[in-house]
This record gives C-alpha cells, sequence and structure tokens, in this order.
C-alpha cells in the first residue's frame, strides 16, 4: 500500500496503483491516472466506458469482465483494446477508481 | 399425495447434479419413501462424460468410449430423471420451464448446468478449417477429431490457446502443452514440430507461485509461452490467430479453449446471472445471491474457485448440509473455503499437484494423502498414478457423492511450505 497524489488530492493505492476507497474518486483524478498511465485525453467513449463500470461496481460490488464490458457498455471489445491497450478492464478500472477486478482462476 | 411433498429440483445431471442428487437421496431416503420428498433431475442428453479424460483422447491414450456412460445409471432410483433442455426459469413463481412446455415447480432449485464452450463469441474460430485444423477439444467430438489430426501431424506449429477466462480445468491446456511435447518425441517428429502457449493471461498460470514452476516446465520442455494475448479473431484458412490489440500467432494445428459461458437460458431470467451467464452465488453458501430458494454448484456459479470437478466435489458437502437447513427453516451455518485440487499431468508418466482454496495459493511440500504423500508442486510419478486412478474414482466415489478418504473438504495447512 503507498499514497500518491493525483490532481491535487492525497489518496490511498494498492501495490498496483488500485484505489482503495472508491469514494474518495473524481472525474478530475481519473484524468490524472489516465495521464499517469499513457492515455493524456479521455474521450466520450473513455467516458462511457468508465461511468459503466464505475455503476456496475458501486451498484454490485463486482466489475464487469472484458466480455462484460463488450456485451453491456456498448463499446465492442475490439475497440476496448484501443481505448486501453493491454488490459482494458484492469486499466479502466484503475481509472475510474475501483479495487482491481478479481481476474480469474 | 400428500400436499406437503417438497420438491427438491436439480438442473444438470453432470458431476454436480449427479453428486447432489446421490447425497440427497441418501440424505432424505426415509421422506422419499413416503413421499414427503421428491428430487428431480434435468439434463438433456444420456451421456455422461467423464470430462478430464479428453485430455487424453488427442494423444490416443483413451478413446471415446472410455470416457461415456449413460447419465441415468450414475443416479439412484429414488430420483426421476427427467430428460429435457431446460427453456428457463421463473424466479417468481419458482417454475422450470421445460422445452415442450412441461413445467416443474420448486421449493428448492440447484442449479448445476456447468458451463459450455462458445466458439461463435469469437469472429472466425467456427469457420473455415474448424474441425480440419482448428479443434475445441473441450469437446468430446474436438478432442476425437484432434486426436485424428495429431495422429498425421508430422511437422508444423502446433498452438495451444485459451481464448478468454474463465475456463474448466484451467491447467488442462498446460497439461496438454506438457503431454503434446512427450507425443510427438515418441513419435520421432518433435524436432520438426513447434508448440506455442498462448495465453490471455500474464503468466503461464493465475496463481504466481504455480505460475513461476509451470512457467519453468514450458522451458525446459522448449514450449514457447505467449502471455497477454486476448484473441479477437482466428483465420483457419490462413492459419493466424489475431489478438485485439493486432499481433498475431501463426498455426498449422490449433488446439484451441474457446470462451466459457453458462447455460443460455440463465441469461433469460433477470438478475440470475452475470453478461457471461455464471449463477450470482454466495462463494460461501453458494446460495443464489437472486433468491434465497436457489442454489448453485459446479462449473455454473461465478464463484471465484476453479472450474473442476475437485471443487464441485467439495462444494457439495457444503451445499448438501445448506438445502438440508433450508428446507427445516434453519439459518445456513456452512461454508465452502474455495477449496480445489488438481493432479498436472506433466508427460513421460509424471504429474504435478497443486492443492489451493479462496485465500491460500498453491505452494510446494507434501500433501497427506491417505496413501502416502504425494508432493505439491514437483513432478512424480506417483502423482502421475494419482491422475490415472482419477477416473475409477470418479465413477465409483465422486459422483456417487462419497467422501475421499484423506482429502479433507476444507483445504488443510499440513505438510505445505508456507
Ligand atoms: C479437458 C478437460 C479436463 C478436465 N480435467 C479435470 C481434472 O483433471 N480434474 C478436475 O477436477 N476437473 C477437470 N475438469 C473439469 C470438470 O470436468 C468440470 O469442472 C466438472 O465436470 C463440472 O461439473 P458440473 O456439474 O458443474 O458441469 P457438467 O459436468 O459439465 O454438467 C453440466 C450438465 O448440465 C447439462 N445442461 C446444460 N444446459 C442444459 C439445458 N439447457 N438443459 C438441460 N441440461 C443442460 C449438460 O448437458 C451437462 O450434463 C476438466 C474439464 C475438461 C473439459
Amino acid at each position: 500500500m503507498s499514497t500518491n497524489s493525483y490532481a491535487g488530492v492525497d489518496l490511498a493505492l494498492d501495490g498496483e496503483g488500485f484505489l482503495q476507497d472508491p469514494a474518495q474518486w473524481t472525474p478530475q483524478i481519473g484524468e490524472a491516472i489516465a495521464a499517469a498511465n499513457g492515455i493524456p485525453v479521455l474521450t466520450d467513449r473513455h467516458w462511457i466506458v468508465l461511468h459503466f463500470m464505475r455503476n456496475t461496481f458501486l451498484s454490485t460490488g463486482d466489475a464487469p469482465s472484458i466480455r462484460g464490458l463488450g456485451k453491456e457498455s456498448g463499446v465492442p471489445v475490439k475497440e476496448l483494446y484501443q481505448l486501453f491497450p493491454k488490459g482494458p478492464a484492469k486499466l479502466a478500472a484503475k481509472i475510474c477508481g475501483i479495487p482491481k477486478p478479481h481476474g480469474c482462476i | 399425495m400428500p400436499s406437503s411433498r417438497r420438491h427438491i429440483v436439480i438442473l444438470g445431471g453432470g458431476t454436480a447434479g449427479t453428486i447432489m442428487a446421490n447425497r440427497l437421496a441418501r440424505h432424505y431416503a426415509p421422506d422419499l419413501e413416503v413421499g414427503a420428498i421428491d428430487i428431480s433431475v434435468v439434463d438433456e442428453n444420456d451421456r455422461h462424460i467423464y470430462q478430464p479424460g479428453l485430455l487424453f483422447l488427442p494423444f490416443g491414450m483413451y478413446d471415446a468410449e472410455d470416457v461415456v456412460k449413460p447419465r441415468g445409471e450414475q443416479l439412484p432410483p429414488t430420483v426421476h430423471y427427467v430428460q429435457a433442455t431446460i427453456a428457463h426459469v421463473d424466479t417468481d413463481a419458482a417454475l422450470v420451464v421445460l422445452e415442450g412446455g412441461r413445467q416443474l415447480t420448486y421449493d428448492v432449485l440447484i442449479i448445476a448446468t456447468g458451463t459450455r464452450t462458445a466458439p461463435d463469441e469469437t469472429e472466425g474460430m467456427s469457420g473455415p478449417g474448424w474441425q480440419e485444423r482448428v479443434f475445441d477439444w473441450y469437446t468430446l467430438e474436438g478432442a476425437s477429431g484432434l486426436g485424428k489430426a495429431m495422429a498425421t501431424f508430422n511437422r508444423g506449429n502446433l498452438v495451444i490457446s485459451i481464448t478468454d477466462m474463465p475456463i474448466k480445468c484451467p491447467v488442462a491446456p498446460l497439461e496438454f502443452a506438457f503431454l503434446a511435447d512427450w507425443y510427438f518425441q515418441q513419435r520421432g517428429v518433435r524436432e520438426q514440430v513447434t508448440i506455442s502457449y498462448v495465453t490471455p493471461l500474464d503468466a503461464a498460470f493465475t496463481k504466481p507461485a504455480a505460475a513461476q514452476a509451470l512457467a519453468h516446465l514450458l522451458e525446459e520442455k522448449g514450449i514457447q509461452l505467449v502471455t497477454e494475448f486476448a484473441t479477437g479473431s482466428i483465420d483457419g484458412a490462413a492459419g493466424k490467430l489475431i489478438s485485439f490489440d493486432e499481433r498475431e500467432v501463426a498455426f498449422d494445428l490449433l488446439a484451441v479453449v474457446p470462451v466459457h459461458t453458462g447455460a443460455t437460458f440463465l441469461l433469460k431470467a433477470p438478475g440470475l446471472a452475470n453478461a457471461m451467464g455464471f449463477v450470482k452465488t454466495d462463494p460461501a453458501t453458494l446460495q443464489s445471491k437472486h433468491r434465497p430458494n436457489i442454489f448453485a454448484i459446479g462449473d455454473a456459479t461465478d464463484v471465484p474457485a476453479s472450474k473442476a470437478g475437485s471443487v464441485a466435489h467439495f462444494e457439495a458437502e457444503v451445499l448438501e448440509q445448506n438445502v438440508i437447513q433450508f428446507l427445516a427453516g434453519e439459518p445456513l451455518t456452512n461454508t465452502f473455503d474455495g477449496h480445489a485440487n488438481c493432479f498436472i499431468e506433466t508427460g513421460f508418466h509424471k504429474a504435478l499437484l497443486i492443492d489451493f482454496n479462496y485465500e491460500t495459493e498453491p505452494v510446494t511440500g507434501h500433501f497427506p494423502f491417505s496413501v502416502g504423500p504425494l508432493s505439491l508442486l514437483k513432478e512424480s510419478r506417483l502423482n502421475h498414478l494419482g491422475k490415472m486412478a482419477f477416473k475409477y474414482v470418479y465413477w465409483h466415489a465422486l459422483l456417487p457423492g462419497y467422501d475421499i478418504p484423506g482429502v479433507p473438504t476444507h483445504m488443510s495447512l499440513a505438510g505445505k511450505d508456507l
């Protein structure tokens, strides 16, 4: 666990940089995390995914998987990889201030 | 017929459904006899496949007859076996609707419909080359077809690929890679065959300590490891796997594990399952998060445990007690810890064993088994014998729902190097 300052706010992060407390998040913090992770500008398409993911987490306690995002967010999987290179589910979770997705066993 | 008769309906007569039917029929034997309780199992076909055996079909070690038995024979005579396709579940009316219109009402519903491979989720997978050079060996048809293709494969690129997680038995594709190395050596063509292992994960396996040991084995056997490869499409004509971020892997023969989803009827009941059709389930009690009179077990759930027969076996003991408590109107006090226990076949008549749960990663050490310690995360011949004996154990102890001597339901830390 560490702390880091994004958009002028001190945040508690886990070892991989995920917010410990989703309530601390603001869109400005999201933009700052995105910039630090190689996405200088968040477009409307990014925000569709980020809002969908955050709302899903806040209402169900679980983050959707990539394929779940592809089916339900309105943004196809291929585009998710363009918007959030490498691991879209992980990167989008980090930017929208929710814990690291469970992944799979 | 007493009107107070209570109905237990089990959807799916595979590993988990069969274990539950056998356990509950034993527990409720007197109630079944007087008609106070009634147990039905629904499955769409009468072929119970020993799925762990599918791994050995492509290498000619088993053939189709070795892995299939009639489903009804695995069930006790006191339960009703209904052979039909489930069309949907009405969770408000507590009603299961079968294709053809027949309906079953339930007091307790146990969902054990497992997971299925969905080649059509990936562009091109079931297109050109399907069942010729592209095989889904997680099905009986695919594993048999791949066996024929392997027998005449003497040179070129064999690619083993996982399309996306979660999958059943996440170690099976690694075992396939290890066995392929052994198989082509036996056939004297290993020099002409390259073997690659393609995974969407960032390592050889989901759990770090095991991933390291397994990556080392891949390297030792000259198998290439391609990580973070999320397959977007397959071009069977050109022999190419293409990732969503536009990387490519060339193949002459592809042993693919398609995307897995839950049974499609689960998606038609709002709130019951997640987007991939896995039942939203409490990881400890195995009760549905949607309705208290619904439980789920085995591959059908969304709990963060491996999708494996050993997991279904450990879950069954917990679920049996919780179903009994539920029907008695008592609070549920039994909890599942995520225990999984898998042999990993590594070729040359050796195997590894891993043992883990929700909290504890697979580690090295010894598993204190009844016939003597089995080494954890290390290759040995005894582990291989354990793996091959699993077929007998499966039909004669696991499906009937007996406890397996020396293998406790909750994971034990004894012998583990922590
Ligand atoms: C290649 C391979 C190797 C494996 N190796 C191992 C191993 O070494 N060790 C281990 O522990 N596990 C292993 N497994 C995993 C193990 O086989 C499964 O985890 C286990 O069978 C799951 O049991 P289940 O009852 O949840 O699902 P299943 O046994 O798949 O049963 C589900 C049942 O539901 C029925 N069904 C589904 N939908 C409907 C519908 N709409 N209407 C009617 N019926 C329906 C199906 O016909 C099926 O019979 C392996 C699996 C594979 C594919």
